[in-house]
């Protein structure tokens, strides 16, 4: 399968353009994290990189945020290059990066606190918000230790969320989380990406994770990362992670990972 | 309260041992007054007001030199956590400079400032500002880097980042590295005030050191008990709610009761 085929997702703007890009990290052997990567993500489309450990999927994700500049090639957004991390796009974490010193709505009100378009009352208001939206709004003053791993990840969602980004970048969110608590957000973040149409590119080791999400899956493959395959998931919405066509498309792209970890072993 | 009540039959129990280590007999009565003697040691000077003006001069220069070991060390040791350059040069200069007893300090402050209160302050300076850079220092770089990534992707940069992001992400090391600032700062002085005789003020050392050379042991242990007792009020009053606060955010050290 090719990795551009015109699609209908093509007709939408790109939002973000990653352009050729290269990345190699220096620490005991210079290691290339990155082969000349190239993807093109349309405005409103939901896409997950998936891959073996060390095929760079969250270094790429690091370089279209702005966290990490690339050695070679470059990201648009908007049209425009990313220089630096932006407001843009928000990042959430692997793993909670919530701050401890504040409570759950000091979470949520940091990035706000940095528009200053918005006044304080506006500001509050847009909190109580999101953590509506992500169903804590019984936890606005909940210290962070006293929040299941799950609802972390929910103030995170709603920090992430909070100042308006067009484009939210997830790092493996639900990595560390059980697996109810995680069907329970697959549900909560279709819905939420449904009615906002942001632009979501989410990184994931998980197949059926990748696939109840994504509007493609973007298979990549180690040392050096490169793009493998492309797979287009054509399933309804809302999806269920445990409905047999979904089961489908997994297995499918679950052998095409097998052998990315094959060909890397055989190297 | 019944914390409070086995705290009290403690202390009460020691007195009640050294009482009766007094009463055995075996040592001299000059080298080891009586308990209830050094208690009347302190009633007297707590009545004529030496107590209050001694205690009250020393904390004086305590918070003077402590405040000012802490403005200096703070920015220096986020100064050493952020840039190779000061953490090889003033880096290491603190390392070195915290394993000197702070008494050492005393000669050079003598010949630099005489017997002033300027030499006081210098003695207590150099026996926190070094403690209090390593401190910071160390706490700076154990802030889980994810928040500056997070706080860099919501756009808090420099300033923003260091107050909002970096200094709160460090509290917990800070608190730690201020309270060993402080005990520092107490044992500086009192070193200072025994070894420098000064006119403009007759604080706790000052106290304990004459009271050797009167002979006068109800003195140096009656002294040396306020001291004690200072630094645990100090302790509780000042760090233990900050201390509360961090455990209560930070979701440490709760113990299940």
């Amino acid at each position: 399968m090719e990795p551009f085929t015109p699609d209908s997702s093509a007709a939408r703007p790109a939002k973000l353009i990653v352009e050729g890009v290269s990345k190699w990290f220096t620490s005991r052997a210079v290691v290339q994290a990155l082969d000349d990567v190239s993807l093109t993500i349309a405005e409103g489309e939901f896409v997950c990189l998936i891959g073996p450990s060390g095929c760079g999927k969250s270094t790429l994700l690091d370089i279209i945020a702005g966290l990490t500049k690339p050695d070679t090639g470059r990201v648009l957004a908007d049209g425009r290059t990313v220089e630096g991390p932006g407001r843009q796009r928000l990042v959430m974490f692997q793993e909670s990066a919530l701050f401890p010193w504040l409570d759950a709505f000091g979470n949520v009100m940091f990035g706000l606190k940095l528009r200053p378009d918005l006044t304080n009352a506006e500001r509050k208001e847009i909190a109580h918000h999101y953590l509506k939206l992500v169903g804590l709004e019984k936890f606005e003053h909940a210290h962070v230790h006293e929040l299941s791993g799950g609802m972390k990840q929910r103030v995170a969602l709603a920090r992430a969320l909070a100042p308006d980004p067009q484009v939210l970048l997830m790092d493996e969110p639900f990595g560390a989380l059980d697996a109810m608590t995680r069907d329970q957000l697959y549900d909560d973040i279709q819905g939420i990406w449904m009615e906002s149409r942001k632009t979501i590119v989410f990184v994931t080791h998980n197949v059926r994770e990748a696939v109840c999400l994504g509007d493609r899956v973007v298979l990549m493959s180690p040392s050096p990362g490169r793009i493998q395959q492309v797979f287009r998931i054509p399933l309804p919405r809302p999806r269920d992670i445990n409905s047999p066509e979904l089961a489908g498309h997994a297995s499918r792209i679950a052998a095409a990972l097998k052998g990315t970890r094959m060909e890397a072993a055989s190297e | 309260m019944k914390r409070i009540a086995v705290a009290l039959l403690f202390f009460a129990l020691l007195i009640g041992l050294w009482e009766l280590a007094v009463r055995s007999g075996r040592w001299s009565a000059v080298l080891l007054p009586s308990p209830i003697f050094v208690g009347e040691y302190i009633w007297g000077a707590l009545l004529d007001g030496t107590l209050v003006e001694s205690t009250w001069v020393t904390l004086k220069r305590l918070l003077i030199g402590y405040a000012a070991g802490v403005l200096i060390g703070l920015p220096l040791g986020l100064l050493t956590s952020t840039s190779q350059l000061f953490e090889d040069t003033l880096g290491a200069l603190s390392l070195g400079f915290q394993t000197l007893p702070s008494v050492c300090w005393v000669p050079l402050a003598l010949v630099w400032f005489g017997q002033t209160e300027g030499a006081m302050l210098f003695v207590v300076i150099m026996g926190t500002v070094w403690s209090v850079i390593i401190a910071t220092d160390h706490g700076a770089r154990n802030i889980p880097p994810i928040y500056a990534r997070a706080a860099r992707t919501m756009g808090s940069e420099g300033f923003h980042k260091w107050t909002r992001v970096i200094l709160p992400a460090s509290l917990p090391f800070l608190v730690s590295g201020m309270k060993q600032g402080w005990a520092f700062a107490w044992r500086s002085l009192m070193a200072a005030e025994i070894y420098v005789t000064i006119l403009t003020g007759f604080g706790l050392g000052h106290l304990l050191h004459y009271g050797r050379e009167l002979n006068a042991m109800e003195q140096v242990i009656g002294i040396m008990i306020v001291i004690v007792v200072i630094g645990l009020v100090v302790d509780r009053a000042l760090f233990s709610p900050w201390e509360n606060f961090l455990h209560r955010r930070w979701g440490t050290n709760v113990r299940q009761t």
